[in-house]
């Protein structure tokens, strides 16, 4: 195994989800998996190929870049039209505790 | 609260800081979509679905933004990376929405740079480790609502504000180097017009890594990391108890923490946020939503030909062309428009040293009374300069001077005008300051008297007296000469 039920925890708790002991289990077994697959990638000779970060790495300079142009925002009806609590104009969530 | 060292404890310990500066790009949108950026707006209405994190939005980098951070970097003798990574950094919060904040990481966009600082006398460089872009995250009210005990508020207009963060190597000793640093950031970055750097805006804003070693140790102490130093005055304060806090520790036996720390700037000390340890692991990983940044030679040959020149090389250039003390230097050239109005008036008067003068007394006090900046100054440079002229050309003294000034706030016209009208001219014919001299000396013959007798302070009285009579008007060194001669 290449990575420990510990790290799953890990993972999950970073990732702010809830596992049960089984699910700890299920994961640890597919992530395994995956990472093993991932491996045979290192069994490529990358010597001399500059790590890549992004497909579009030979875009001229500018070709990504947009003028300082204003765009109409959203409305703020809109904005917070998904929210499941709002109160004049803000979105509201549960008191927040720094964790 | 927990007790403090000494001055003697603290004496024995040596501070070691770094600061980590990030500034508000004064772009007209965010950095990753066109929502406009104005400080102000009612809630959640500079928004978008990028700014918002909505499913499938997707970022385009503003090229203002990139600009303006290049401009930063090579102010602060930075080299600028040719390729830099965009990174996401994760983790939750509210005021966050689409989870991570978009960064650089491992390949920002300038390394290895400096600024120099001058502390009583003696210039210093601290390195700049790295400037790198972020996007800024929105904002959570925690208080200040009714039901403020049950819910945080939030608006996301702020999501999305394009910011450099600067982050300095520990070369930082004191509380005043560090104050030093902050200042001539800003300062760097107001000349530029990068950033209006306008604190109390969130504009300028500035954590701290601290650590205390022994005097001679080389190995540094566990840092703490401060947060939540937003003025100039609790950077100062908040390090001050920050390494105090840290010597009391170690002299009591105990060990720093590597935690984060905030600065609570009412009660004056430190409370420990989170530790470090445990809590954050923000799993960077290359942002795959945007190109590698490529930044060409002459992208950046044309951004450092239209750079003005920079508070350092401004202040050496007054010392050296304009014959100006350190200390002057330095306040003239505090702001861009001060140092650019100092030189209207040099322009205009061809006396650097008087203009010097003029501007740090009788103009600062106006502007400090009125409440104005010098952009909004109710006198024009070149009006002041023509008043320096005036006294350079001995057509009024000092004290007709004095005098002209508050007319021309008053009336708004220029000091030759007020000069004719008021007949504000300085006497120099001896004729008539002989005159008036006769005069002073007949209606004073008492202290005539006590002068004659020896008592020579007298002389301070009678040419008050002749002084008065000539309405100001006459230059009071000639006065007091022709006075001793007549008696």
């Amino acid at each position: 195994m290449r990575i420990s039920e510990a790290d799953i925890r890990r993972v999950a708790e970073l990732a702010n989800l809830a596992l049960t002991e089984d699910e700890v289990a299920r994961m640890a077994q597919d992530m395994d998996g995956i990472l093993q697959h991932i491996d045979k990638l290192s069994e490529l000779d990358t010597t001399g190929v500059e790590p890549m970060a992004q497909v579009l790495f030979d875009a001229e300079e500018t070709a990504t870049l947009r003028e300082d142009r204003e765009r109409a925002p959203l409305s703020n009806a809109d904005a917070v039209a998904n929210a499941a609590v709002t109160s004049g104009g803000y979105y509201k969530v549960p008191k927040v505790i720094e964790r | 609260m927990e007790a403090l060292a000494t001055p003697e404890m603290i004496a024995k310990y040596e501070p070691v800081i770094g600061l980590e500066v990030h500034v508000q790009l004064a772009t007209n949108t965010k950095i990753f979509c066109g929502c406009p950026t104005g400080f102000g707006a009612a809630p959640n209405s500079n928004v978008c679905p990028v700014c918002l994190g909505l499913p499938g939005a997707l970022p385009v980098l503003n090229r203002q933004a990139v600009e303006l951070a290049i401009e930063a970097s090579l102010a602060l003798n930075c080299t600028v990376n040719s390729k830099s990574i965009f990174a996401r950094k994760n983790y939750f919060y509210p005021d966050l929405p689409k989870g991570y904040q978009i960064s650089q990481f491992d390949q920002p966009l300038a390394e290895h740079g400096f600024v120099e600082v001058s502390v009583r006398g003696e210039t210093k460089r601290i390195g700049v480790t790295r400037v790198h872009m972020e996007d800024d995250a929105g904002k959570s009210l925690h208080e200040g609502f009714k039901d403020s005990d049950r819910y945080t508020y939030v608006d996301l207009n702020r999501s999305g504000t394009p910011l450099i963060e600067i982050v300095s190597e520990p070369d930082i000793r004191t509380s005043d180097e560090a104050h030093a640093y902050l200042t001539e950031i800003k300062q760097v970055m107001q000349y530029l017009g990068v950033s209006t750097c306008d604190m109390e805006k969130g504009q300028l804003r500035c954590d701290a890594n601290v650590s205390v070693r022994l005097k001679g140790a080389e190995k540094f102490g566990t840092k703490a990391e401060v947060k939540n130093l937003n003025s100039f005055r609790f950077l100062k304060m908040a390090l001050d108890h920050e390494i105090a806090r840290q010597v009391a520790l170690l002299e009591s036996g105990g060990r720093v923490v590597q935690e984060t720390r905030l600065y609570d700037p009412d009660a004056d000390e430190t409370i420990s946020m989170r530790s470090k340890e445990s809590a954050h692991d923000y799993r960077y990983f290359p942002e795959p939503d945007l190109a590698p940044l490529r930044i060409s030679e002459v992208w950046m040959a044309r951004i450092r030909e239209r750079m003005p020149e920079l508070p350092a090389s401004r202040r050496q250039r007054f010392i050296e062309s304009y014959g100006l003390r350190e200390y002057d230097a330095h306040v003239l050239t505090a702001t861009r428009p001060m140092s650019e109005y100092f030189e209207a008036v040099v322009a205009a008067s061809g006396d650097a040293r008087a203009a010097a003068n003029w501007v740090m007394g009788d103009l600062a006090a106006l502007l400090k009374q009125e409440g104005k900046e010098i952009e909004d100054s109710p006198i024009a440079a070149e009006r002041l300069g023509q008043l320096v002229k005036l006294i350079g050309e001995g057509k009024i003294n000092g004290k007709l001077a004095k005098d002209i000034f508050p007319k021309m706030v008053e009336t708004g016209d220029d000091p030759d005008t007020i000069m004719r009208r008021e007949g504000l001219t300085a006497i120099s014919d001896e004729g008539a300051l002989g005159k008036i001299i006769d005069e002073v000396i007949a209606a004073n013959p008492k202290q005539v008297e006590q002068y004659k007798s020896g008592k020579q302070q007298v002389i301070g009285f009678l040419v008050g007296q002749a002084m008065k009579a000539s309405r100001g008007q006459a230059d009071p060194a000639t006065m007091n000469r022709m006075l001793k001669d007549k008696l």
